[in-house]
């Protein structure tokens, strides 16, 4: 339990009749980016909420740095910066004044919040009221009040919402640059894996409130197997004699036929055979099924 | 404690720039220069009646505390219950308020305590400018006689009592206000209440002190009827100001535990 940020055991949490989290464990190893995947609506944002007791879980369910929260809420809440949806932003309040406020709260020195409006890129635009800020800076604006106590543990709810690519680039920056060079563990959501996948160390994917996957980037692409496409002419005798000859048909389209890759030896033999037989290969090549599709698999089996 | 303090000090942050809290001081300054205006522009008159000057306080400080006690008062503390929630609903910061490594009930008692220091602030000043006023008024117009009668007795009593009664109104429509993110439903019942209390508190309906709405009109009813005799002899601490406080005590436990099952969707 000592190596892990958070530990969520057999988790369950529901709002009246409605299951929204089922039997999740969690297990954040501390100094990781956790990227947690998972659709819109599977539980990601109730999670969150969870780990910041804005919902009361069961007792003995969740642990922050191996603390019980509900028993010890006020310490855990010390230790941890979060973005949760919307960055909760006063739209009267200056960007400036939003984080003092929030310097106020945490008992902290006021000149932080430059330091953090310089770090986010909102240094100029300081003294505007939030409400005129565009979406981007509300969420650099969040990201800031987050940090600003230097919390060991940051849980980030889709926190390239609204950002152009830049602002995308340069969150992603930041989390690296907190979880390398300031040993900060992140707990990252998202319902884009090809957004995780440049930064996290570990992956976590849940579908409606079931963790359907929990390890690391290699470990996630261990998951996909290759696969080998055959682009043949007179695709339907070429499919049958493939089956006919023991060969497993995964896809098949009007130009290309899909099976599972074994090795680069087999690949040439089931080329000749094709040939011998008279059909005409056009192309026949390996491919890595991408991550992208494997998640939407992995959420859309179950 | 600490974080009593400090929750104290971010809900004067946050709303320094808000209406609300400049309401505490414009609506005072407004309503006592008005009838200040009134007396001076109409001074001539008020001379021609003669009033002793006590009676000339009285209906000098009355024109004030008549309009709050019925009408304004109410309708201010319901707008004050308000807004202190109102800022956390439409920014959307409940959530980040309760992820503060604070006590709910250190957030929730200050939120409550600063609703009650803003009234307390508008009354105060009430208080003040009748009285910094009325010998503004004398200095003006040297005929009236303001200067004969001290009021100070009379006006802090009759502000502490019209101060204690609507305590009792501000804890339920706190609670309302907790619960409901929009302006109508709180408003609504507090307006429905406010006529309510003027109505019951008017015609002297014996049950009327158990409407939390009617206690500043009754208390102030009470004042009003014991001024022919001695004025400074009546006691702050009646039936009407015990109903509020017990309200006001036991709705605050009751939206504290609303606020401990609250759950952040």
């Amino acid at each position: 339990m000592g190596n892990y940020a958070i530990e969520t055991v057999g988790l369950n949490f529901n709002f009246g009749n409605q299951a929204i989290v089922k039997d999740l464990s969690l297990q954040v190893p501390k100094g990781s980016i956790y990227g947690f995947l998972g659709p819109n609506g599977a539980g990601k944002t109730t999670t969150i909420k969870i780990l910041l007791n804005l919902l009361k879980s069961p007792s003995d369910q969740v642990f922050i740095f191996g603390k019980e929260i509900n028993s010890n809420r006020i310490a855990t809440l010390k230790r941890i910066g979060a973005l949760v949806e919307q960055p909760a932003i006063y739209g009267h309040l200056t960007g400036k004044e939003n984080l003092v406020n929030r310097c106020i709260l945490l008992g902290i020195k006021k000149s932080k919040a430059d330091e953090m409006l310089s770090l986010v890129g909102l240094a100029e635009a300081a003294n505007k009221k939030a409400n005129k800020y565009s979406l981007g800076m509300k969420q650099r604006l969040g990201i800031a009040q987050a940090l600003i106590s230097d919390p060991e543990l940051l849980l980030l709810d889709e926190p390239t919402n609204g950002l152009d690519p830049n602002g995308i680039i340069e969150v992603r920056n930041l989390m690296i640059d907190l979880a390398t060079k300031h040993q900060k563990t992140i707990l990252v959501s998202s319902h884009l894996l090809a957004e995780i996948e440049r930064t996290a160390t570990h992956v976590g994917i849940i579908n409606k409130g079931q963790l359907l996957f929990q390890g690391t980037i290699n470990e996630l692409h261990l998951l996909s197997k290759p696969v080998l496409e055959i682009e043949v002419d007179k695709i339907e005798s070429a499919s049958s004699l493939l089956t006919k000859s023991g060969y497993e048909i995964m896809a098949k389209t009007d130009r290309i036929i899909t099976i599972p890759f074994t090795s680069s030896q087999k690949s040439g033999e089931l080329n000749t055979l094709l040939i011998q037989n008279g059909f005409t290969v056009s192309s026949l090549y390996q491919q890595r099924k991408d991550l992208e599709n494997l998640f939407l698999d992995i959420t859309k089996t179950n | 404690m600490h974080a009593l303090y400090i929750s104290l000090i971010s809900e004067f942050y946050k709303s320094r720039k808000t209406l609300a809290f400049w309401a505490a001081i414009l609506l005072p300054v407004i309503i006592c220069g008005l009838i200040s205006f009134g007396f001076y522009s109409d001074a001539e008159k008020i001379i021609a009646n003669h009033y002793p000057p006590m009676i000339l306080w009285a209906h000098y400080s009355g024109a004030a505390l008549g309009v709050m006690g019925f009408l304004i008062m109410p309708f201010y503390v319901i707008f004050m219950a308000f807004s202190v929630n109102n800022i956390e609903h439409k920014n959307d910061t409940w959530k980040m308020l309760f992820a503060q490594p604070l006590n709910k009930f250190s957030i929730y008692a200050a939120k409550y305590l600063y609703a009650v220091l803003l009234i307390f602030i508008c009354l105060f000043l009430f208080a003040t400018l009748t009285y910094a006023f009325g010998h503004l008024l004398q200095a003006l117009v040297p005929k009236f006689n303001f200067n004969q009668y001290n009021p100070l007795n009379i006006l802090v009593n009759s502000y502490a009592k019209l101060f204690l009664s609507s305590l009792g109104i501000l804890s339920l429509q706190f609670i309302l206000s907790l619960l409901w993110s929009d302006f109508l439903k709180p408003m609504g019942i507090g307006f429905v209440g406010t006529i309510m209390g003027i109505i019951t508190a008017n015609v002297g309906w014996k049950y009327a002190y158990l409407i939390p709405y009617s206690l500043p009109a009754l208390s102030l009813k009470l004042t009003r009827i014991k001024k022919g005799g001695d004025p400074l002899d009546f006691p702050v601490f009646t039936q009407e100001i015990w109903i509020s406080l017990i309200y006001a005590v036991i709705l605050f436990i009751i939206g504290y535990f609303i606020v401990t099952k609250k759950s952040i969707k």
